[in-house]
């Protein structure tokens, strides 16, 4: 039988405030533990929270962005259970009335577009941390991320594959990063995907029973997470087995996931208004004016680069695959650079002298402009590419201009009239090799062409010295 | 599941002064149950002439007084301490008094005083209900899981307490978590009506309301939830204010049922209740309910005549249970407010009866919730022995939440955390919750058809004057019949003030309750005022 596998995505993204969602405490990462947590974090009696206007703000940007419904009104419910990392008995989260409403993003796997549909984004409330390890034998609690605001995004299970799942969850990395309302770092947490996944007979209709994998916080544990659940239960179907709607945790140690609780111990969680919080209006002139400070998203980059630059589709969505990496070559566009030569460079030897390095676009030693100079210095033709290449070798290490390392490097190309020169001399010189190419071994002429590049010292545009043995050779 | 979980470490900066606050705190007089005085109290010094006579002023005449400098804010502190000291003993008043500390209030208030910075009210003595938090202050809130919690922090009525130069005389005894009519709900040990002391003072402020009624402080702060100001103010003979939902900072107060709960002052006079407002109310921005609104001066409508005022009375309040004595005073009162030029029109609250179920929902839904930070984990009372309930069925941790709150709560919470639980659950959650959500909003329709032909709303504050100690004890809906005429207010978040209107049976008092529409009070306190102006029954005291 061929199987078809279902997934649909939560991802909590934690939204880059300075304080935390309902008190004034700062979100930064890595403190003592509890020497970030306030009266309000660490449910003190008789403390209220108070809504964090930025984490609002970057709501409605997530949800301009994927061109979703904003709801002007929304409703902060309690989410009810016991754990010594939840302060307060409840989570204060989004439940009937959520923030963000609707949307798509676009994602692309091999050589096609998808469109995968978003059910919903909410704000809701980070836990603290359980440090259940090397803590005197006993366990710790660490309330530091208590209160941290997340933006849970809930995809539709629109998507078929690992690879799809895989493919949606940078898109939305992507953005997010983008539009400047998460960090990203997923070492840190702060993009952290749940995978629902279920499997059913190709060609079926209803979905089979879902298990939804926790916590996987790497696009690695992603995808192996999924494609052992899906081998899994359709491994268990096969056997005449019935899956058990579950929540799991996938192991990166085995590759394995886990069972953690069915439906049956599944918490009552006693969802209600949270009566400590009116609902949260948003105003028409707020949405408007977060559409205005919006930046170009990706999508339309790509297409602007296209369509005003003339670049290859490749090209353009290699470019918007990061904001700075746009930035740079638009940078780089805006100093003088032609915009193929720029994309070329960036792709080519800038991306991968970063690689090499392990560094990212906005920690380049060779900065958007200084791209510019070199790339200008080939328009202007005072040195050819290869030269170029060189050139930019040194530039990556050395604080001086262009044209100072031009000068330095000698490598300029020699005048035409002393390449000219130097080809009647080497054709002159080499009159065995003439004449094997005059009968017909095409071979002699690469040899000509390196005899001609040797007299050069390499500093001639081989294409000239092309040019010119070939004129000379059938004259 | 780890063998165990401890509290935040000594690493949690924020909680450094919690090793501290689990020590008692000295000079706290706690748990009177044998009624007895505990800690080492420092030799008094000797009666001041006023000593006799400065305890039975009202808050108005202790500030002219001091402003006046015919006594300092000491002197008042400690003549109050003095009589606090004779009868806590009697009336378990008070959960917590701490001589020092309300002396040192009392020296720089006078220092204030001294520098020309004092303010109306500066050196004033009042009573905290032991709802407040209060840096440095043990705050129970009537509960023993709150037992050894010392606040690290004020809540916004107290620092606006503090601001206005109060004194703070000591912490009102309540019942547990706000959540009673009687007061016998106190881990504490029930409050005695000063004027019978075989009755109870009414609740959830019982304490503050018997403070004022005894003379042991001038004013107090209390909350009301569902009558708990009204009720107990009425109960005890003295006068009390609950304010509009969102006029009083809900920030600091522990939390009962958040969309209910509101501070108000509890005092001898109408005239007091607006000094104290005008101390209490006020935007917080740490509340997210609390109002944005200018500024009131809640003594300036009180010498505006009553000529004109149309005062409602619901038939539904005035009929069936309601007992004789209480309407025969109430109807005297009336009688008196025509005769200060209020005309008395009957009005229609059909849906009266439904505030009670509906209370009993929303209410306890609230509390189950706002209950659960209290989990023996990070403050509070921890079961010194769950490790000996661990077993197949019952992890470390189930041990002890489980044991730590059912040791922690007294069983009218432990009722009201279940039943709130069960009307959230699953397949319960539409036919309670919901259901009492969209009487509530019935309730105010018929509040604002009723304010459609009347100022303000007259009414008994309960159906009888105080009951007997231990009278309803065992039948916990017969105690929720009686908040009959308190509810409704809390529902629609209203406005109301309770003012002692005579005595009924056995000589206890009855009192009788105003309630206006939104942002009222000042007209709620001048017809209490003018009232009071007229009559005498607010400066009754009982025998002591």
């Amino acid at each position: 039988m061929q199987w078809e596998v279902v997934i649909g995505l939560e991802i909590h993204t934690q939204l880059s405030t300075q304080t935390k969602i309902f008190s004034g405490a700062s979100t930064a990462f890595g403190a003592e533990p509890n020497t970030q947590a306030c009266a309000v974090d660490i449910a003190l009696p008789g403390v209220l929270p108070v809504m964090n206007k930025a984490a609002v703000e970057k709501a409605i940007r997530f949800g301009l962005a994927i061109g979703a419904k904003v709801n002007r009104k929304s409703v902060f419910a309690r989410k009810n259970y016991f754990y010594p990392d939840l302060p307060k008995g409840y989570q204060i989260s989004q439940f009937e009335l959520p923030v963000v409403e609707g949307g798509e993003i676009t994602i692309r796997v091999g050589d096609e577009n998808k469109v995968v549909r978003l059910t919903r984004a909410h704000l809701e409330e980070d836990a603290g941390k359980s440090l259940h390890e090397d803590f005197h034998g006993m366990s710790g609690i660490d309330l530091n991320r208590a209160g941290t605001p997340l933006l849970e995004i809930v995809s539709e299970p629109d998507m078929r594959s690992a690879a799809e799942a895989v493919a949606y969850a940078k898109a939305l990395h992507s953005l997010v990063t983008w539009i400047g309302i998460c960090d990203g770092n997923m070492q840190e947490g702060s993009f952290r995907v749940d995978a629902n996944v279920s499997v059913r007979p190709k060609g079926q209709a209803e979905f089979g029973t879902r298990r939804e994998i926790k916590n996987l916080n790497s696009f690695k544990f992603l995808e192996q997470a999924i494609k052992y659940e899906a081998n899994w239960q359709v491994e268990q179907l096969e056997d005449g087995k019935k899956i058990v709607q579950a929540t799991v945790l996938f192991d990166p140690e085995t590759g394995q996931t886990r069972v953690m609780r069915t439906k049956e111990d599944a918490h009552d969680y006693r969802y209600f208004p949270d009566p400590d919080l009116p609902p949260l209006v948003i105003d028409e002139a707020q949405i408007e004016q977060i559409r205005g400070e919006l930046p170009e998203l990706p999508a339309a980059m790509q297409a602007r680069f296209q369509s005003v630059f003339g670049l290859p589709a490749y090209d353009a969505q290699t470019l918007t695959s990061s904001k700075a990496l746009a930035n740079y070559f638009e940078e780089t566009v805006a100093a003088g650079a032609d915009s193929k030569l720029a994309s070329n460079w960036i792709m080519g030897e800038v991306a991968a002298t970063l690689n090499r390095e392990e560094k990212e676009i906005t920690q380049s030693p060779v900065s958007s402009e200084r791209l510019a100079s070199l790339i200008k210095r080939i328009m202007d033709g005072t040195i050819h590419n290869k030269a170029a290449k060189d050139v930019f070798k040194v530039l990556w290490e050395s604080d001086k201009s262009v044209d100072q390392l031009i000068d330095e490097l000698g490598v300029r190309p020699v005048d035409s009239s002393v390449v000219e020169g130097l080809v009647d001399q080497v054709l002159a010189a080499n009159a065995a090799m003439v004449a094997e190419f005059k009968s017909g071994k095409e071979k002699a002429f690469n040899a000509l062409v390196g005899q001609c590049m040797k007299a050069a010292k390499g500093k001639a545009d081989p294409a000239v010295i092309n040019d010119l043995l070939k004129r000379k050779l059938t004259e | 599941m780890p063998s165990q979980f401890v509290a935040l470490q000594h690493r949690c900066a924020y909680l450094q002064a919690f090793p501290v606050a689990f020590r008692p705190t000295p000079f706290c007089c706690r748990s009177s149950l044998n009624n007895e005085l505990h800690g080492t109290l420092p030799t008094l010094r000797p009666a001041s002439p006023f000593e006799q006579a400065m305890t039975t002023y009202t808050l108005k005449q202790a500030a002219d007084l001091l402003a006046s400098g015919k006594t300092s804010a000491v002197e008042l502190a400690s003549d109050y301490l003095a009589r606090i000291e004779s009868l806590n003993p009697v009336l378990n008043t008070f959960i917590t008094v701490d001589r020092e500390k309300t002396l040192e209030m009392a020296k720089q208030a006078d220092a204030r005083r001294a520098q020309g910075q004092a303010g109306v009210l500066t050196g004033v003595p009042v009573a905290h209900k032991d709802i407040f938090c209060a840096e440095g202050w043990r705050t129970t809130c009537g509960s023993k899981i709150l037992d050894n919690f010392v606040s690290p922090y004020d809540a916004g009525v107290i620092s606006r307490c503090k601001d206005a130069g109060l004194v703070t005389l000591g912490r009102t005894n309540m019942d547990e978590f706000a959540m009673g009519s009687s007061n016998e709900n106190s881990a504490y040990g029930v409050v005695k009506n000063p004027w019978d002391q075989t009755a109870v003072p009414g609740g959830s402020s019982g304490g503050s309301a018997a403070v004022v009624a005894a003379r042991l402080a001038p004013a107090a702060t209390a909350t009301d939830t569902g009558g708990s100001i009204r009720q107990p103010a009425a109960f005890c003979g003295v006068t009390g204010l609950k304010p509009t939902y969102g006029i009083v900072s809900r920030y600091g107060m522990v939390a009962y049922a958040s969309s209910l709960d509101q501070g108000g002052p509890i005092a001898q006079t109408a005239e007091d209740c607006a000094l104290m407002l005008n101390v209490m109310a006020g935007h917080d921005p740490r509340d997210s309910t609390s109002l944005e609104r200018a500024g009131e001066d809640y003594t300036g409508a009180l010498a505006q005549s009553l000529k004109g005022l149309r005062i409602g009375m619901p038939k539904e309040y005035f009929g069936e249970g309601l007992s004789a004595d209480v309407q025969a005073a109430i109807e005297a009162a009336l009688a008196e407010y025509r005769k200060l030029g209020a005309e008395i029109v009957e009005i229609s609250l059909p849906r009266t009866q439904l505030a009670i179920p509906a209370y009993y929902v929303i209410a306890p839904a609230e509390a189950s919730s706002n209950l659960s930070r209290f989990d023996g984990v990070r403050y509070g009372h921890r079961a010194a022995d769950y490790q000996k309930h661990i077993n197949e069925k019952t992890s470390a941790l189930e041990a002890l939440y489980e044991q730590s709150r059912a040791e922690g709560f007294g069983t009218e919470v432990k009722r009201r955390i279940l039943t709130g639980a069960y009307v959230l659950s699953h397949g319960y959650y539409d036919a309670y919750y919901l259901k009492a959500q969209k009487v509530r909003r019935l309730l105010s329709e018929d509040f604002q058809s009723g304010f459609s032909q009347c100022d303000v709303i007259a009414a008994p504050a309960a159906p009888t004057v105080a009951w007997n100690l231990g009278e309803k004890g065992d039948d916990p809906v017969a105690m929720y019949l009686a908040d009959i005429y308190t509810l409704g207010v809390n529902l629609a978040g209203l406005p109301g003030i309770a003012h002692p209107v005579g005595f009924g049976a056995q000589g206890r008092p009855v009192g009788l309750q105003l309630i206006g529409n939104y942002f009222s009070e000042s007209r709620l306190l001048n017809a209490a005022h003018q009232f009071q102006q007229v009559t005498d029954w607010h400066t009754r005291q009982p025998g002591l």
